[in-house]
């Protein structure tokens, strides 16, 4: 067998914009879902039980099926809603870069959701009680009292599902996004050199991941210590 | 509008012969088998390496720790290519067995091993973590009494850690039967893989899609259910509180 790693430094370009759309995919997944999901949390949360209840189907549902189906899903779906939305004649394509963008914020919201639940509750009782009685409303005793001390707590386990995320976009794969695996793949089967290809992708996630994780950890020592 | 055709799965592949419920049903036999196998490969691997991690050689906890980051810090869906087209061309056996086989058996064999060695690492740290939950008088006792280091695992350490371990291990069964949707990426036909078919070849997505979630809903709430039986069994009295409700 001979290995040519040339393969990969000659495109270099092309699996930069795919590494660029990794990223941002990420980051817009990231905060989004944080976004999102920190409304899922306080709705799982709240004292109206219809939703309460429907907050919490929603994230049970989604954590409870493949992420792969869920791609297909929002894949299928997508078009349709854009049609019914803006009363066109045929389903509306917006192309599968922006579907999955689309569907890894309400995919992680699920995910974000159970963590930031996990965080407001971590909050001592004490802590609503007594925003509540300098006259706070519930919008300013979250914003200004819960949610921030919540956010603080959940960092760690919030990076770390950043870090989940990263490795899960890949998985934008199954509709041809090019991504940075996409663009590998791409590469690689117009080439035949998958074996390098994906060596490198694979060397490639794991130092970040690696380094990042590694950072991670480092960060929740500090943390844990200043509490 | 969109009109449904919830008898779809009742009419005849264009081959004929067949009905398309049963191409589902195939695709759910290929899940469960791809997920048993790999269970069984990452509760093995899983506990070994996780104990190993425990022990007080640092070359056995370095080379544990390794396991796991190395497994942690790639996508499955990269560990899946690595296994399918990379790593048979580094093991000349392994390669011709694939060149000459059943493509399905090929893809069976490298998605039970990717699932199960990447499984393997969550688990390795779960079970670290129930070994080390343990009161450290309890290894300390075993030692006292006189027993090597691999009886105090095999009598002391294991048998508590294990039930410990019971429900984050529920948690890591349902990621596996869900991880396990990836196979489609090297052409497995599994649940995921025969749902988008059947969409495909009818135009019945929603109808395709929507099987799929019932099924992979039953799935794991059947896991679930199964796992707080096991949580319920091995319980020791007055030391875990209740088991799974």
């Amino acid at each position: 067998m001979h290995l040519d790693f040339g393969v990969v430094a000659r495109s270099l370009p092309y699996l930069w914009k795919g590494f660029e759309y990794t990223v941002q995919l990420t980051a817009i997944a990231g905060l989004g879902g944080l976004f999102f999901g920190t409304l899922l949390a306080l709705g799982r949360l709240s004292s109206l039980r219809w939703l309460a209840f429907v907050a919490s189907a929603y994230v049970n549902l989604m954590r409870s099926i493949p992420l792969v189906l869920v791609i297909f899903w929002f894949f299928f779906l997508m078009p349709q809603v854009f049609q019914a939305m803006t009363g066109a004649e045929r389903p509306v394509q917006i192309g599968a870069e922006r579907t999955a963008i689309i569907t890894f914020i309400m995919f992680e919201a699920a995910y974000f959701c159970e963590i930031m639940r996990a965080g407001i509750q971590s909050i001592p009782k004490g802590q609503v009680h007594s925003a509540y009685a300098l006259g706070l409303t519930y919008g300013q005793a979250m914003r200004k009292v819960i949610l921030p001390q919540a956010f603080r707590n959940m960092i760690p386990v919030l990076l770390t599902q950043t870090i989940i995320l990263f490795q899960d976009t890949s998985l934008v794969y199954v509709i041809s996004a090019t991504d940075f695996v996409g663009a590998a793949s791409k590469i690689a089967q117009r080439d035949g050199r998958l074996i390098e290809m994906y060596l490198f992708v694979a060397a490639v996630y794991f130092v970040l991941c690696y380094t990042l994780s590694f950072m991670v950890k480092r960060l929740q020592k500090k943390i844990a210590v200043i509490r | 509008m969109h009109v449904f055709n919830w008898h779809v799965f009742f009419e005849e592949l264009p081959g004929g012969g067949e009905e398309y419920w049963q191409l589902i049903v195939s695709g759910v036999g290929w899940t469960l088998a791809v997920s048993a196998c790999a269970w069984v490969i990452a509760l093995f691997v899983g506990s070994l390496i996780g104990t190993i991690r425990t022990t007080n050689s640092p070359w056995l906890v370095r080379l544990g720790n390794a396991w796991v980051e190395l497994f942690r810090n790639i996508p499955l869906l990269v560990q899946m290519f690595l296994w399918y087209f990379v790593i048979p061309e580094f093991i000349p056996p392994l390669k011709s067995w694939i060149v000459h086989a059943d493509p399905t058996d090929a893809q069976f064999v490298c998605a039970v091993l990717c699932l199960g060695l990447f499984t393997s690492a969550r688990i390795a740290e779960q079970v670290r973590a129930g070994i080390q939950s343990l009161p450290r008088g309890q290894r300390l006792a075993g030692m006292a009494l006189g027993l090597t280091q691999p009886q105090v695992y095999r009598y002391v350490l294991l048998p508590m850690g294990f039930r410990i371990v019971i429900p984050p291990l529920t948690s890591e069964t349902m990621n596996l039967i869900k991880n396990s949707s990836v196979a489609l990426t090297i052409g497995l036909a599994e649940l995921t893989f025969r749902a988008r078919e059947l969409g495909e070849y009818t135009f019945n997505f929603f109808e395709a899609f929507t099987a799929a979630t019932v099924i992979y809903l039953v799935i794991s709430m059947t896991a679930n259910r199964l796992m707080a039986v096991i949580e319920r069994r091995t319980a020791v009295p007055g030391y875990i509180a209740g088991g799974a409700k």
